[in-house]
């Protein structure tokens, strides 16, 4: 089985929801954990690799948790179906990079994936949609305690768990939440927002994580600080800073819509109008748009669009969902053409948003 | 717009890499960035390297440092000081012992504090506990013994028999 037939279509898992959805996009919790005396991914040898792979692999497909699940040795799995894990946000493009010697195990909900071998020997992640930091955290923390009677974990009771990169060292977490925040970007509030985060130790990344852009308003908040605090503490800090964050959002849309409702619906009207009519668009744009789109629909100014379909569209019009839905080999200028043609086609049935 | 690279073509791939707090862009028409490797969305990395390349972005730390500090390497896997300096990864987990010195100042400066506070495997936590149980009863029973309360005294005998 491919993991494309694996996978539920994204028609199914956009139907997924969860508490604080028109601003959380989804939770996520990911532990790093090592082997002992093992080298780290990155020095390791092929061979080193291999061996670890084999020996974590097994493990982990043994964990009733995960069942059913799809696991695959990196380099048995195309480039396209890597970038499909990538959009999903189910690895890391570092993950997708890596060939022989690296594996992953996801289950079929897509709410735990294993990464083998990515920076650490072991990077496993829950996600939830919505904010549900501490349901993530408990899923996780379950299968690290599953898997920790069989593994042979680097573990110093001084500096924690021993993970490749000393900024994972001590409780290898990265809590992080995927946040939509239109109102803020449109109210121009974005960059003082990002700057109170990072004082509290937060980072602020874009869609796919470090170092990339900020696409469809779509931030990713995640801490930084991994050693000194209990996975608890940090929980609790971060679920603080991201409720602020949500409320800021809110207020940021409520001002908006008072002070400002001709250029909200202005933008939104613009957004419609082009995406419902374009014959050739770019991903990015698509995306830009599309956030507005899924703003509208929050806001209640259409009578047929709910955030499952916008959430849909956001994931299929990107590439590599784009190209797997057709057999030939598309070059940007055709995606460009089928997405818009895409877009045409699933917006007939949206009417218009009404004016206010 | 036209490509960065030809000058020729009309940009389509662009690409947008961020490096501290400033922004670079590349711009490339369909042709180079082919060539260049970057036409498929899957090789992100190739697009981080061919703008680390064109731009020159990176500041090139390794090398420069004496090759005194290459010294030590460490036992289990072989790595060093030097490479910890390039990569700022290490090569396994006992390199943490190995390079153990000057490493307070460094995790300082990352994060809340330098020791940790949370989650302790399970194997551990219980041996641990039981250390810890064994010393008090061990107190007990010499006080016991001190006191010349020996019915009490052989209780304690018997449960630190147990544990060991």
């Amino acid at each position: 089985m491919t993991i494309h037939e694996f996978l539920v279509p994204p028609s199914v898992s956009c139907q997924r929801t969860g508490p604080q959805d028109s601003i959380v996009m989804s939770s996520r919790v990911r532990l790093a954990r090592n082997l002992k005396k093992q080298p780290f991914p990155s020095w390791a040898k092929k061979p080193e690799r291999l061996r670890v792979l084999e020996t974590i692999q097994p493990v982990v497909q043994a964990l009733p948790q995960l069942a059913p699940h799809f696991a695959a040795a990196m380099d048995d799995l195309s480039a396209l179906d890597k970038q499909i894990l990538v959009e999903r946000h189910l690895i890391s493009r570092e993950h997708a990079a890596k060939g022989s010697g690296s594996g992953l195990v996801v289950n079929q909900e897509e709410s735990l994936c294993v990464m083998i071998n990515e920076e650490d020997h072991l990077r496993m992640q829950a996600l939830r949609p919505g904010l549900q930091i501490k349901a993530c955290w408990q899923a996780v923390d379950a299968l690290d305690s599953a898997l920790e009677p069989k593994l042979d974990f680097a573990f110093s009771p001084e500096l924690g768990y021993l993970t490749a990169c000393p900024t994972n060292l001590g409780t290898g977490i990265r809590v992080s939440a995927m946040l939509h925040l239109p109102g803020l970007v449109l109210a121009e509030e974005i960059t003082r927002i990002i700057n109170a985060a990072n004082k509290l130790g937060f980072a602020v990344r874009g869609l796919y994580g470090e170092g990339t852009e900020a696409l469809g308003n779509v931030f990713q908040v995640s801490n930084q600080m991994t050693l000194g605090e209990s996975e608890t503490q940090i929980i609790e800090r971060i679920s603080k800073a991201l409720n602020q964050i949500i409320e800021e959002e809110e207020n940021a849309r409520a001002l908006l819509l008072e002070k400002k409702p001709k250029i909200v619906f202005n933008h939104i009207g613009r957004a419609y109008g082009i995406l419902a009519n374009a014959h050739t668009i770019t991903s990015k744009e698509t995306m830009n748009l599309l956030s507005l789109l899924r703003l509208g629909a929050e806001l209640g100014r259409f009578e047929k669009l709910n955030r499952s379909l916008t959430d849909e569209l956001f994931l299929l019009t990107q590439p590599a969902h784009l190209q797997k839905q057709h057999t030939e080999k598309l070059g940007a200028e055709e995606r460009d053409t089928l997405r818009a043609d895409m877009l045409r086609a699933r917006l007939r049935s949206v009417p218009r948003p009404q004016a206010p | 717009m036209l490509c960065n690279l030809c000058k020729q073509n009309e940009a389509k791939v662009h690409l947008t890499k961020i490096v501290g707090d400033k922004m670079q862009k590349v711009d490339l028409c369909e042709d180079c960035s082919k060539e260049k490797g970057v036409d498929d969305p899957t090789s992100y990395s190739l697009a981080d390297a061919l703008l680390g390349g064109a731009l020159a972005a990176e500041p090139a730390v390794a090398d420069s440092e004496p090759s005194a500090e290459a010294g030590v390497k460490c036992p289990t896997c072989g790595y060093s000081q030097a490479d910890f300096k390039k990569a700022g990864r290490f090569g396994c987990s006992d390199c943490y012992a190995t390079f153990g010195e000057g490493l307070e100042g460094m995790l300082k400066t990352m994060h809340k504090g330098i020791r940790h506070t949370g989650k302790v495997p399970a194997a551990l936590q219980q041996s641990r506990a039981d250390a810890q149980k064994l010393k008090q009863l061990q107190k007990r029973l010499e006080k016991a013994i001190a006191e010349e309360n020996f019915e009490e005294a052989a209780q304690f005998r018997d449960e630190i028999k147990r544990l060991k």
